[in-house]
């Protein structure tokens, strides 16, 4: 569903993006792991549209997204931050949002529902906590049901509630075939969601498989020992290729 | 573009510096009106407030409110919304609440003195003298990644055009004060929106006679309909130069 073919993401004399190849399937969900500015903010804007590429295609659905901007339709985005205007109230973002396709009349309402975001809609945005902003953003994401599904830090700043409703959320959504790409630093909450594992350093994929064949081939059922794991026998390896 | 445009134009209404504004600008308009009884001369002292304030405030306005709204700008870019779109939106809305503060805030209080039609072709400079300003403030935020570095740019291109410039055009007419030199200061004037603004409305009114040979070949020229269409046409290349070559950096932007 996407492909990320030789993408190459230059910022003055560092390299964020390093000949990246993904091939992205519909019903899977991708974990994006790897340490702090080794790339997936880049990739994950990259595919967004916001970061434009040095070198390289992004292909969704068999077409190139370069230039283009209605592809985002089937895309639904959570950022890490979100801010919005201080003195718009929460209805009228959404309102906005909906405004701005208003050639979808189909949308799911459920996490707003969920989330309790119904009783505070007249609330303004500046009245807003950190984690109810980001209930707001993840249930913008889903609003317009698309078919792939972008998380940056989905569960950083929510409660356990909150985190446990969208937990489910995405499972649902992907056996229901959506594509997922989630990016987040909590491990265990990974190992709930995804079914494939991208671990990306220095901007480049280091490793990609899926979260079983990870387990397996490591040993290990926990995933941050299983990546650690991964990253020690790679090292020992390079060792070994080095020392006659 | 309406779509966002009414939304953010709904939000920044209700900012408290759009307020402040306002009721500074009416404050100041109606102290003057209360110091002197003759529109003449309040319209030129606002003119002189206007001059000053108008584009420190529109320019330092815009630019933290790019900033500010830097994180909501990429998540409707993460919608399917054109950048250019967006850019123009953002451009109209901070402009659009400027401008609405200026002639509110001017406007009201010269309509309750009944001075209004003085005071008309100084509102309408003002705005846009406002989408000028706004739209050098969004070429400054386009220029970096820093939300400081771009209120710096901000603040040098207006001491630069308020002040260095002018100093700059002293010395030029000093230099070069045995030659006839009107028609380059003319086209020098040009260069600088704020000079624009203020010979232009100088010139409506009849103070120009105090300046000897220089005013009277200036009250010529601005006084014209040539004058003032040159005006108008400087006026948006004012607006539209900086704008274009922002919308044309931010088209490929990484946000």
């Amino acid at each position: 569903m996407i492909v990320l073919h030789q993408l190459v993401k230059q910022y003055g004399n560092v390299r964020a993006l390093n000949q990246v190849n993904l091939d992205l399937k519909a019903s899977h969900s991708y974990a994006l792991v790897g340490p702090n500015g080794s790339g997936k903010t880049t990739l994950i804007k990259s595919i967004l549209g916001l970061v434009v590429p040095t070198s390289g295609t992004i292909l969704i659905n068999g077409s190139s997204i370069a230039g283009q901007h209605n592809y985002r339709r089937q895309i639904g985005y959570m950022p890490q931050i979100s801010r919005y205007p201080d003195n718009l109230r929460i209805g009228q973002l959404f309102e906005m949002i909906r405004n701005l396709r208003s050639e979808y009349r189909d949308v799911d309402e459920e996490l707003i529902q969920s989330f309790g975001l119904t009783q505070i809609m007249d609330k303004r945005m500046s009245t807003l906590s950190g984690g109810t902003r980001q209930k707001v953003g993840a249930a913008l994401a889903f609003l317009f049901k698309p078919q792939v599904l972008i998380l940056d830090e989905p569960t950083a700043g929510l409660d356990p509630i909150a985190t446990d409703i969208l937990k489910e959320k995405v499972t649902r959504e992907k056996n229901a075939g959506k594509l997922f790409l989630i990016t987040s630093h909590i491990l265990s909450d990974l190992e709930e969601l995804a079914t494939d594992i991208i671990y990306m350093q220095e901007g480049a994929v280091y490793h990609q498989s899926s979260l079983h064949e990870l387990q397996t081939e490591t040993g290990q059922s926990r995933l941050g020992q299983a990546i650690s794991m991964l990253i020690r026998t790679r090292e020992q390896k390079i060792k070994e290729l080095l020392t006659p | 573009m309406t779509t966002i445009v009414r939304y953010i134009l709904a939000d920044l209404l209700r900012t408290r510096f759009a307020l402040a504004y306002t009721v500074f600008l009416a404050i100041v308009t109606m102290a003057l009106f209360q110091l002197d009884n003759d529109p003449s001369r309040v319209t030129l002292s606002i003119l002189n407030i206007v001059l000053m304030v108008v584009p420190l405030f529109s320019i330092v306005f815009a630019t933290i409110h790019y900033y500010n709204s830097y994180e909501f700008m990429t998540l409707l870019l993460s919608q399917p919304v054109k950048r250019s779109t967006l850019l123009l939106s953002e451009w109209a809305s901070v402009a659009g609440t400027m401008a609405g503060s200026l002639v509110a805030g001017v406007g009201i209080p010269s309509l309750i003195y009944g001075a209004l039609t003085q005071v008309l072709p100084l509102l309408l400079a003002g705005v846009a003298m406002t989408c000028c300003f706004v739209s050098l403030a969004f070429l400054a935020s386009v220029m970096t990644q820093d939300k400081a570095r771009a209120i710096g740019i901000s603040l040098l291109f207006w001491i630069y055009f308020s002040m260095i410039y002018d100093g700059l055009l002293l010395l030029v007419v000093y230099s070069f004060s045995d030659y006839p030199i009107e028609k380059i200061t003319l086209a020098l004037i040009a260069l600088n929106p704020i000079d624009l603004v203020r010979i232009s409305i100088l010139m409506e009114m009849d103070v120009s006679a105090l300046m000897g040979y220089t005013g009277a070949f200036y009250r010529s020229f601005f006084g014209g309909t040539t004058g003032m269409l040159f005006c108008i046409v400087m006026m948006m290349i004012w607006i539209l130069f900086p704008l274009w070559i922002s919308r044309r950096i931010f088209m490929n932007k990484d946000l």
